[in-house]
């Protein structure tokens, strides 16, 4: 087992952009209790990016690697290598993380679809992660564990009471479990070296999806189309402008504080 | 060059009279986020350690300042904060006098986690068991959202007394 920076940089990465994207929901969700709850979880899932990226960070710094060879685009300037330079300076083919989390929210039942897949694989990976040989990962897996519960039982709820709704509502939740349901098989490509093989995961996650599905009345789709490319820097277009956003202060105004 | 153990005591002192920025009836102690006070050996130098209850906690930071400000009224004005994530932070860790004040604050102190194993890596997290209203007592509550003004509260209300109260989360 080896935890190399990529393997740091993917988990870091997932939990970035998913949290850029669920505070996309403040000061928008259909209710307030809502807003509240998923700008709590994008708060959990950023508190993960940072011990994950800082620790990348520190790895990358180790191998004598600079900001420039891990952030093409890094102002000269910019030399040290820290968690702001992976977040705020690296371009979308530099980014690691699954496609999944960087697709757009859509309507409310695509966002709980992708948080009920993200926190279903994130749960028993951060669970296997606290039994791991390395100890700053398994603190991380150990603590980040108990929130990643507390997301998918979230997701799971709403997940039930929409797909178990209306006709509209469950009709939306099934259109949105379709949509999104391909893009879960990139979550679980096989890493024989990775300190948690992410292809074991697979059976977990299906235990926690399924019978919420089912309890929903809704349809687990077939296994078909299998679109991936974050691992290896080939993203959708989505990930640009969502960078876009997330960066320019910080590269507009260098160091900028307050 | 070493300070006395008088001196360590009174660090440790200062350190636990730290107030929580968010939940400002309960010291860092008593919300057992503070984990160790220590003297660097060789140095003399004090050592905190402390640990987040959530991993995205934004007021760390204002925590290791609050610290590093008591520490230097205290005389110490070189400590080190050091933050740990493991053991990961219970609910369990906060103390009976800090449970007595979050109720006295209307704020429902947690149900005891089964989670609180040696490191916390026990069975599934318990999720919604029940609060007693923290004003008049009645368990007749419910949940009105699991998540709340701080990432380790949810929104309850009482359905004796009707007023809706803060929950701190089972964690």
């Amino acid at each position: 087992m080896t935890v190399t920076p990529g393997y740091l940089l993917a988990l870091g990465d997932d939990a970035l952009i998913a949290a850029q994207r669920l505070g996309e929901w403040a000061a928008a969700a259909p209710e307030m209790e809502e807003d509240i709850a998923l700008a709590n979880i994008a708060l959990d899932q950023l508190g993960a990016a940072r011990l994950l990226l800082s620790y990348a960070a520190e790895e990358l710094t180790a191998a004598g690697r600079t900001a420039a060879d891990v952030a093409a685009s890094a102002p000269p300037a910019v030399t040290e290598l820290t968690e702001d330079t992976l977040a705020y300076l690296r371009d979308d083919r530099e980014y690691r993380n699954c496609l999944l989390v960087e697709l757009p929210n859509g309507d409310f039942a695509v966002t709980i679809a992708k948080l009920l897949f993200l926190s279903a694989y994130q749960l028993p990976l951060y669970a296997a992660l606290s039994g791991c040989a390395d100890e700053r990962l398994a603190a991380i897996g150990a603590k980040a564990r108990k929130e990643s519960a507390y997301h998918l039982d979230h997701a799971a709820l709403w997940t039930v009471r929409l797909g178990d709704g209306t006709e509209e509502s469950h009709r939306r939740m099934q259109a949105a479990v379709d949509q999104v349901w391909p893009y879960t098989h990139e979550l679980f490509a096989p890493e024989p070296e990775a300190p948690v093989d992410p292809a074991g995961l697979r059976a977990a996650f299906l235990g926690a999806v399924e019978p919420v599905l089912a309890e929903a009345t809704l349809r687990r789709p077939d296994d078909g189309w299998a679109p991936a490319g974050g691992r290896t820097g080939v993203h959708t277009e989505h990930l640009s402008y969502l960078l876009a956003e997330m960066q320019v202060l910080h590269r507009a105004h260098p160091g900028a504080r307050w | 060059m070493s300070a006395a153990p008088a001196a360590v005591d009174a660090a440790r002192r200062a350190v636990a009279a730290v107030v929580d920025p968010e939940i400002r009836v309960l010291t860092i102690e008593e919300l057992g986020i503070l984990r160790d006070v220590t003297e660097e050996p060789g140095t003399g130098r004090i050592v905190v350690t402390i640990t987040p209850t959530y991993t995205g906690c934004p007021a760390m930071d204002v925590i290791r300042t609050d610290v590093r400000a008591a520490l230097a009224a205290a005389g110490h004005p070189d400590a080190e904060v050091r933050t740990v994530y493991a053991p990961a932070w219970t609910t369990d860790w906060i103390s009976e006098s800090g449970r007595a004040k979050l109720t006295a604050a209307g704020i429902a102190p947690p149900a005891r986690a089964a989670t609180s194993g040696p490191a916390g890596r026990g069975g599934p997290v318990p999720l919604t068991l029940g609060a007693r209203c923290p004003r008049c007592g009645s368990p007749e509550t419910e949940q009105l959202s699991r998540f709340g003004s701080t990432a380790c509260k949810a929104l309850w209300r009482c359905r004796a007394c009707a007023e809706p109260f803060d929950h701190l989360k089972a964690l």
